[in-house]
């Protein structure tokens, strides 16, 4: 008892945890996706650009763990150029406590990982969060090489995550089903639903997010691994064939006869 | 060197995406004038591994350690790497799965090697370079990746490239240990809790799919979709307003920030086809659309529709799927 004792008064407050979440900033997915004429960048013109989605889950989630452990607090890090800044407020105004934007294009998944994995570094964070992939990239790649560049546990994608002090219980979901996983701080998950019911700004979390500490900092050296030459759209449909609703059962036999996939 | 092929197995059979992604490195074997080794995780049998010789495998790596059968992400990660570096590996292939995501990301980051994911077809590698073609914008367009570096690791995406069957050729199976520690499993999982799937038809797996929307009605209505499934062997799966409002789990949710699916047929029963919910489908091979509403925008997205009530359309086609035999 007496050593349980001691070591209740002397060591810091397990469960103060510094959550640090990464955010992408993606355009709105009702975007009609078009490119520059010669196909080699995404065409940003008129486009609305918002929170990774999947990082929505993160953030929430952060901020919930907060709330329910006083006195810990929410970094939200974007790697990104200044036209960024709009959706890191939002961030704040949800609820986060400060903000990093690592001033740089992202490259690739590797150039961001390497990005995330030195903020990290350099904040001892305890909880690394972020959302399953980004909606425009679609990697699913950033969460493992942050655990691995680390050297800490990853895991993804998460659809629930609680803490007591600093042993983290996480649902994944593998195909077909899910596995309950333990891990200690530090770690980083990757987010998705059903997590959390993701927030949206309040008019008093608009007004105080103005305020909230926004740091900028340099990129390291990271070379991106991978370089995109060209993008392109998918083939067009050829016109849908209508089937009468009165003689339904045909739609089958055109599929086995005609289609092929039955 | 040679090409790394990861094959995910299952209650001892190897998953139908690993028999593809099995092809697919052989394929890229044969571009490179090298073989193609396979090594084994999950739930395996010698049996069934030695049949990935009709995907073109030479061997595969084996690692009875028992605690692989179920996912552990630094064990799988360890596994892969020594063998990749015993076979001195230059291409490693996995599924897009979330292991395959899981593991390979870790992988690059160890091995220094470049990666692709959601990869659709076979590399260009002419001209000295590795270019794959990989969905980008959430199925709404692809992307020509070069892969630079010495190492490459590429995640193909399911049902995207199909399974050879060279009938009567056998792989070698050959005991492999990666020497793994109980440190390598500290992250196993305490639980594992399978899906109880109706029909059995895993949706990520699955190549037929039938899908129900708000226009559904209400869950009470979905022995409807169930029925047409079950005599198609097909999977069940929801738009995000179904699962949103729990009508059906989360894990059937189709669309951008659910799952996407690539079946070579893909059922709409009263689903309006917002765009979100296209981002999850639009690589499925074959799409029907049924719907009341003509106006309805997944019409444009179909390759065969029926403008008419779902109530009394399925049970026609579930009929008509039954006359088949």
């Amino acid at each position: 008892m007496q050593a349980d004792y001691f070591c209740y008064v002397f060591s810091p407050n397990p469960s103060l945890m510094k959550f640090l979440v990464c955010i992408a900033n993606v355009p709105d997915t009702t975007t009609k996706i078009t490119f520059t004429p010669d196909n080699k960048e995404f065409n940003k013109a008129g486009v609305q650009f918002v929170i990774n989605p999947w990082d929505e889950y993160a953030l929430t989630r952060a901020i919930e763990l907060k709330e329910a452990n006083a006195g810990s607090t929410v970094t939200v890090l974007n790697v990104g150029e200044a036209d960024t800044e709009s959706n890191i407020r939002k961030a704040l105004a949800i609820g986060a406590d400060d903000a990093i934007r690592v001033n740089a294009a992202p490259k690739d998944a590797f150039f961001v990982a390497e990005q995330i994995a030195a903020v990290a570094k350099d904040g001892g964070y305890d909880v690394i969060l972020m959302g399953k992939e980004s909606i425009d990239y679609n990697g699913f790649q950033v969460h493992g090489m942050v655990g691995e560049l680390l050297g800490i546990p990853t895991v993804a994608p998460a659809m629930k995550l609680d803490l007591s002090g600093t042993s983290a219980t996480l649902e994944r979901e593998i195909e077909g089903g899910k596995e309950v996983v333990q891990v200690q701080t530090p770690f980083v998950a990757s987010c998705q639903q059903p997590m959390c019911e993701p927030r949206i700004p309040n008019m008093r979390g608009i007004m105080t997010a103005r305020t909230k500490p926004l740091k900028v900092v340099p990129a390291t050296g990271a070379n991106a691994r991978t370089q995109v030459l060209e993008f392109a759209l998918p083939p067009k449909k050829q016109g849908v064939k209508l089937v009468p609703a009165e003689t339904a059962g045909d739609l089958i036999k055109l599929l086995r006869n005609e289609a092929k996939v039955i | 060197m040679s090409v790394l092929v990861v094959v995910e197995c299952d209650k001892g059979e190897v998953k139908k995406s690993s028999l593809e992604v099995a092809t697919y490195g052989a394929q890229v074997a044969a571009q490179l004038g090298t073989t193609a080794t396979a090594i084994a995780v999950g739930e395996a049998t010698e049996a069934n591994l030695a049949k990935l010789g009709e995907q073109g495998i030479t061997k595969v790596l084996y690692d009875k350690e028992p605690r692989l059968k179920d996912f552990v992400n630094n064990a799988y990660t360890k596994l892969i790497a020594t063998a990749a570096q015993q076979e001195d590996a230059k291409v490693i292939v996995l599924a897009n799965s979330n292991i395959g995501a899981a593991v390979g990301s870790r992988l690059a980051v160890r091995l220094g090697a470049s990666l692709a994911t959601n990869v659709v077809e076979l590399p260009r590698t002419d001209g000295g370079q590795f270019v794959v073609k990989r969905g980008a914008f959430s199925g709404k367009a692809f992307a020509d990746v070069v892969l630079s570096g010495d190492k490459k690791i590429v995640a193909v995406k399911k049902n995207s490239i199909e399974a050879q069957h060279a009938a009567g050729k056998t792989a070698e199976v050959a005991a492999f240990s990666a020497q793994l520690t109980d440190a390598d499993f500290a992250d196993a999982p305490k639980q594992v809790i399978m899906q109880d799937q109706a029909g059995g038809v895993l949706l990520p797996e699955a190549e037929r799919v039938v899908s129900g929307g708000r226009g559904m009605k209400g869950p009470e209505n979905w022995g409807l979709i169930e029925d047409l499934a079950k005599a198609l062997g097909a999977a069940t799966a929801c738009s995000k307003p179904v699962s949103d409002v729990d009508w059906r789990p989360h894990h059937e949710h189709v669309g951008q920030t659910g799952i996407t699916v690539s079946p070579n047929l893909y059922i709409a029963c009263g689903i309006s086809g917002a765009i979100q919910h296209l981002a999850g489908v639009n690589s499925s091979k074959v799409i029907v659309v049924i719907n009341k509403d003509p106006e309805a925008p997944f019409f444009k997205a179909a390759d065969y529709g029926i403008v008419g009530d779902v109530m009394d359309v399925l049970p026609k086609l579930t009929a008509a799927v039954k006359e088949l035999g």
